[in-house]
């Protein structure tokens, strides 16, 4: 019941706001966006008191020919990450509240249909339902990207598209062969998610070592993953701010997600083979991707050559497959999720007042405007991992996890540590202090919009940094679970 | 049947027919004439089968050959009207000019 | 009572929240007395427990706040450990950081950003205080970063400044560096032990095999490096003196820097496991120590000479610490916490009353115009000299005496050091306070004594480096010696000194005898000879130069490190991400295009073409069908 009604709210949400042309949609776009996020709460309640409730579940036919079902539940990790993305679309609705968009009415629109598939995504318990909400969560981001981009988005955006469908229809491919394969195990041809593993842990180990890659590839261009990034810096800076907040969020959690979920207790062989190879590219793309963050000029690129690297060590301790690694992953899935809106929305906030995101023309402007200075500084805290803040929960089980595979992978995966502070700290003085550059350039106070945003990811950062209990507890069971399985 | 005439010879007259549709069709640039082609590669078509059926002393064949004169008939009023359309558009008939789908 | 434990790292983080969120609202005077009342309170709360200790069983007491970060097995507790060396700790940084506090407020009332100090002063004193506190390696980690945090934030507290931001910055970073290795450490504790808490670990220290211990023991030294400023990652030190002084009094002189000593005091199991750990720490202590206070010798920023000193004190603790002193290191981070915090604090009287100068070339001639400044600066640097009966003489000795027992060698540099030490001192004593005056004549007008707010502190930290000492007196002497007895129940092997009592009168004898031979060298030189530091660079004798300049350890690491970073960061992004990485994926967009633009001409619209190629198909078919 509550699962379904998240699927179902925001896709009506959206389709009323389609409807609404030329209205002033925003503050309804707001209000909608925030009943989703009711609805995880009473499910968060629901679980922690009576995990075995049945509204965390809906499961019925839906193409009786292929036994395809529309299975959907809730479990400690999706709701997790169902959470995340309940909670960001307010925030990143609320964070366009300057931006004045053309056709708003189909922009908020496209947001709350993304919203829908993504939680789709992380419920799914469908191998082809799966694949359904992660190709349909392609679709209005895509329309985003191209309707409100900055320059050169059609090819960018188009780049973009393809690259990330070519991945996925490796996924297919990967899906449809476990999918042939559930006749032996299963006794009939099936797409539950408990069929598919069952039937891809009966694999040969070949067999599962193609399978791993199949999926992989997905997973890794969606995250992305060294070498498969080069859509992404494009993309993020193109796309409008609220696009990139999406996308980097949210969506490349289904990516981190779906390796939890789809591909590690799917092929336990194949990761033994492979977990190494692809864990060294993870940590290659982390250290890689810091190097190039350090020299970045433009604000935006910076964040997203950040992103890689977080995404990269979140991978590292994923494929690590201990309880410390996939643990952590979850827990800095969250935080980047929270911590990259923050980012990005200060890059918006930055081009708007001053018309440029460029760090070496910007500068000074901590004596414009302290209190937006202290909250830059906490996001920023925040990404680097400083403890008590909600990236080190993360940061700190994610090496331990890393370690337990091997030091030295966990060493230079601890270098993020370091580069990071450097990419981090040259961009905030550069941006914020000093004696101002251009007297051109000024920095009045901020959108009230704006500062509620701020205020509630600050509060974020510094609430689950001291107290992560919540989160770590609701995590553990299904990470448990899935550990299990891997280790069976 | 006519005595005398083996079923060889209707044939061989039915695949002269279809082949001289055929290269018409090939080798002709003004649509008429191809439209004439296709309906004499039907006919080849038609004979064949009446032979067959005469010869199988099976009346399938020839009710066959009922329908496919009907759906001749049908397209030879669609197919004409079209290339009057066209004609009215394009001053011509020639089919090499009929490219505008290409691109 | 021991359940009050909390209160004492809360009393700070109110004044923090207070200043941070109200700071703008309220008077500086307010403002300067809520920072300090909160620093006093914990520091009251921290005697009573610090007698509380004492009657504990097993001397000591563990309170759990919360379960913080749980995953798997791993298990880490929100849980404050109160035991005699945290207790002891305790007690200096907030009774030391109380005097700064007080001291700040005259020295901060004219700038414009005085709540936020105080903001950041409070929140600096919240986290060492979780250091020390913690019951685990994590806690400590969150004090750890935390004062690297607020270290960066005071820095660079004029941030208009560049060179002061970039100074900040590189503090940050280089203590990262550091923070890795303690993070890694703390990881490979994790996985060996099963356990983070010290309670878990120190007792089954000894299950794990040596070599294991030795990597923990490294690892955890790299992040003492870091904090404590040892070689090679000391070069931040020196350029933190960007702060404001009182900054480097508490921050960068008696408690911050300290965390590595305390860390490795904290971890003292390991290293008295771990043969080659102690001989690492103790080398790169004693080569620390060597190397700054050579560089001390030449430096003419009063805040610059006290900074190399600094770092030269640190590795003589690290050398201790090497050689098994443990006790004594304590001993000694207590009364250089006494003697630095008032050389720092003078300083910065000094500072103030020339409006801001630090060069002490523009200085001289002093001691008639601040009297108090100059006499407690005066007892500061005979304290940090080793003339008995000064506190620096008995802790320094003491250290020294463990050494000597170790290895005349390292002795012999330990020697050497101090030597040094009690020369670039009275160097520096001696240019401020006599001979003329060689500021302008602005600053001749404006020479003043400072307020009382900054002169008690003074006062008060020139008496505790008077009797500092008597916290540790020599056992040879028969007294005892209470530093050692109070920390018996952390320190896990004890080492009892098998010197024969000659042997340390004579070692005793020849350290004193050094430093009055040194001093009156000094005295010599620049008060009878009136010689001055040279104010042209280019007359500098080569080695002078060199000496001066640093050993361009900063140019070398810019060459070897920044440089190339710099430079592969630019070649991955220019070439390799855009042009290879990119390349190859567009390559591939382009290829499939080309191949379209080729077969698309297939479909040229011509319908005789499409009939043959249909035909000629359809032929090839039952050509197949009737071959095959």
């Amino acid at each position: 019941m509550l699962a379904g009604l998240l699927v179902v709210v925001p896709l009506i949400a959206s389709l009323v706001l389609f409807l609404m042309k030329g209205k002033p949609v925003k503050n309804i776009a707001l209000v909608f966006s925030l009943v989703p996020f009711a609805i995880a709460i009473a499910a968060y309640v629901q679980l922690t008191h009576n995990p075995d409730s049945s509204t965390l579940l809906l499961n019925c036919t839906w193409i009786k020919s292929m036994n395809v079902h529309f299975a959907i539940a809730l479990d400690g990790m999706s709701l997790l990450l169902v959470l995340l993305t309940t909670f960001l679309v307010p925030l990143i609705i609320l964070s366009s509240y300057q931006n004045n968009y053309d056709n708003s009415h189909s922009f908020y629109g496209l947001i709350l249909l993304m919203e829908m598939a993504l939680v789709g995504v992380f419920m799914a318990n469908d191998g082809f339902l799966f694949y359904v909400f992660w190709e349909l969560a392609l679709i209005p981001i895509y329309f985003i990207c191209l309707l409100w981009g900055g320059a050169d988005r059609a090819r960018i955006t188009f780049k973009f598209f393809v690259y990330t469908l070519f991945g996925s229809l490796f996924m297919l491919i990967g899906l449809i062969y476990l999918y042939n394969h559930t006749y032996t195990t299963a006794g009939i041809k099936s797409w539950a998610i408990m069929d598919l593993y069952a039937a891809g842990q009966a694999l040969t180990e070949v067999q599962q070592g193609a399978v791993f890659w199949l999926i992989f590839i997905a997973f890794a261009i969606k995250m992305p993953i060294f070498p498969l990034h080069t859509w992404q810096p494009d993309t993020y800076v193109t796309a409008p701010t609220q696009g990139t907040m999406l996308l980097s969020g949210i969506m490349l959690k289904m990516g981190t997600f779906g390796l939890i979920k789809w591909l590690l207790p799917i092929v336990p062989l194949g990761l033994a083979n492979w977990g190494g190879t692809a864990i060294t590219l993870s940590v290659i793309g982390i250290v890689y991707a810091s190097c190039i963050a350090i020299v970045q000029k433009d604000y935006k690129r910076l964040i997203a050559y950040s992103s890689i690297a977080h995404v990269g060590l979140i991978a590292a301790g994923i494929l690590a497959a201990n309880a410390q690694g996939v643990q952590g992953a979850l827990m800095q899935m969250l935080a980047h999720g929270v911590n990259v809106v923050g980012l990005f929305l200060i890059a918006d906030i930055l081009l708007r007042h001053t018309g440029t995101r460029d760090i070496d023309k910007l500068g000074g402007i901590r004596s414009m405007n302290g209190n937006f200075a202290v909250m830059f500084l906490i996001i920023l805290l925040g990404s680097v991992a400083l403890p008590l803040t909600n990236g080190f929960v993360g940061e700190f089980l994610l090496i331990n996890g890393v370690y337990q595979f091997s030091p030295i992978a966990a060493t230079f995966a601890g270098l993020t540590v370091i580069l990071g502070a450097v990419y981090m700290l040259r961009s905030y003085q550069n941006i914020m202090l000093g004696e101002r550059r251009d007297a051109a350039i000024t920095f009045g106070s901020v959108a009230s919009s704006d500062k509620w945003v701020l205020i509630i990811v600050c509060l974020v950062i510094i609430a689950f940094g001291v107290y992560p209990k919540p989160l770590t507890d609701l995590a553990e069971p299904a990470v448990k679970q899935i550990l299990s399985v891997i280790n069976k | 049947m006519i005595n005398g005439i083996s079923i060889n010879m209707y044939m061989v007259l039915s695949a002269i027919l279809f082949i001289i549709g055929a290269v018409g069709v090939m080798a002709r640039r003004n649509s008429i004439i191809i439209f004439m082609c296709i309906e004499l590669m039907l006919n080849a078509v038609n004979l064949l089968l009446v032979s067959f059926s005469t010869l199988h002393n099976d009346p399938k064949g020839q009710v066959f050959v009922f329908f496919i004169m009907a759906v001749a008939a049908a397209e030879v009023a669609v197919g004409l009207a079209i290339l009057s359309m066209v004609y009215r558009n394009v001053k011509s008939i020639d089919t090499n000019l009929m490219s505008n789908l290409k691109n | 009572m021991v359940k009050l434990v909390g209160l004492v790292p809360l009393f700070p983080l109110i004044g923090f929240l207070i200043n941070g969120f109200f700071g703008k609202k309220l008077s500086k005077s307010i403002s300067g007395t809520i920072a300090s009342v909160a620093v006093l309170a914990s520091f009251v709360v921290a005697l009573l427990l610090f007698f509380e200790v004492q009657h504990l069983p097993g001397h000591k007491a563990e309170v759990s706040l919360f379960s913080w970060i749980s995953a798997g097995t791993l298990n880490i507790p929100f849980a404050f450990l109160i035991d005699p060396l945290s207790s002891w700790f305790l007690l200096i940084i907030t009774g030391i950081g109380f005097l700064i506090h007080v001291y700040s407020i005259g020295y901060m009332h004219t700038d414009d950003g005085f709540q936020r100090f105080f903001t950041y002063l409070n929140l600096f004193v919240f986290f060492m205080l979780l250091l020390v506190l913690g019951n685990n390696y994590l806690i400590m980690f969150v004090g750890w970063e935390g004062v690297g945090l607020c270290s960066y934030l005071l820095i660079g507290f004029w941030f208009k400044n560049t060179e002061y931001n970039n100074a900040a910055k590189k503090a940050f970073i280089i203590n990262r560096i550091g923070d890795l290795g303690f993070l890694l450490g703390i990881i490979l504790i994790f996985i060996s032990y099963g356990s983070i808490t010290y309670s878990g670990v120190f007792e089954k220290a000894g299950i794990v095999n040596e070599s294991t211990i030795t990597t923990i023991a490294l690892l955890l030294f790299i992040g003492a490096m870091g904090k404590s400023a040892q070689i090679p990652l000391y070069t931040w030190l020196p350029d933190a003196m960007a702060g404001p002084t009182p900054v480097s009094a508490l921050i960068h002189a008696a408690t911050m820097v300290t965390a590595g000593i305390y860390m490795i005091v904290r971890s003292n199991v390991f290293y008295s496991i771990s043969e080659v750990a102690s001989e690492v720490v103790a080398i790169v202590g004693v080569a620390t120590a060597l190397f700054a206070a050579t560089i001390g010798l030449l430096q003419n920023d009063i805040k610059k000479i006290l900074a190399y000193s600094t770092v030269s004190q640190l590795g003589l603790m690290f050398l201790g610490l090497g050689v098994g002193a443990f006790s004594s290191s304590v001993f000694h981070v207590t009364t250089h916490a006494f003697f630095k915090a008032l050389l720092f604090l003078g300083a910065g009287s000094v500072i103030h009353a020339m409006g801001g100068e630090q060069d002490i070339r523009k200085m001289g001639g002093l001691k008639g115009k601040i009297k108090i400044t100059f006499l407690t600066m005066f007892i500061g640097t005979i304290a940090i000299s080793g003339i008995p009966p000064f506190s620096g003489f008995f802790s320094k000795d003491e250290i020294l005496a463990h050494v000597y027992e170790h290895s005349p060698v390292l002795w012999f540099f330990g020697m050497l050091t101090s030597m040094l030490t009690a020369f670039y001192m009275f160097r520096m004593l001696y240019v401020t306070f006599w001979g003329s005056f060689r500021g302008t004549k602005e600053q001749a007008h404006h020479v003043h004594e400072s307020p009382s707010s900054m002169t008690i502190p003074l006062i008060v930290l020139a008496a505790l480096s008077v009797i500092g000492g008597t916290l540790g007196l020599p056992e040879f002497w028969g007294t005892p010696n209470w530093m050692h007895h109070h920390l018996d129940a952390v320190i896990y092997r004890k080492n009892t000194s098998l010197l024969t009592h000659e042997t340390e009168w004579l070692l005793m004898g020849l350290a004193v005898a050094s430093a009055v031979a040194v001093i009156f060298f000094a005295h010599q030189l620049f008060v009878k000879n009136g010689v001055l530091p040279q104010t042209n660079e280019n007359k500098l004798k080569p080695w002078q130069k060199l000496v001066a300049n640093k050993y361009y350890v900063d140019e070398f690491y810019t060459a070897i490190i920044q440089k190339p970073i710099d430079l592969i960061s630019g070649a991955f992004h220019k070439f390799f991400d855009v042009q290879l990485i990119d390349g190859i994926v567009n390559g591939v967009g382009t290829s499939v295009k080309g191949l379209g633009a080729v077969v698309r001409l297939v479909q040229n619209g011509n319908i005789g073409m499409y009939v043959i190629s249909m035909v000629l198909g359809i032929i090839l078919i039952f050509l197949t069908l009737f071959i095959l």
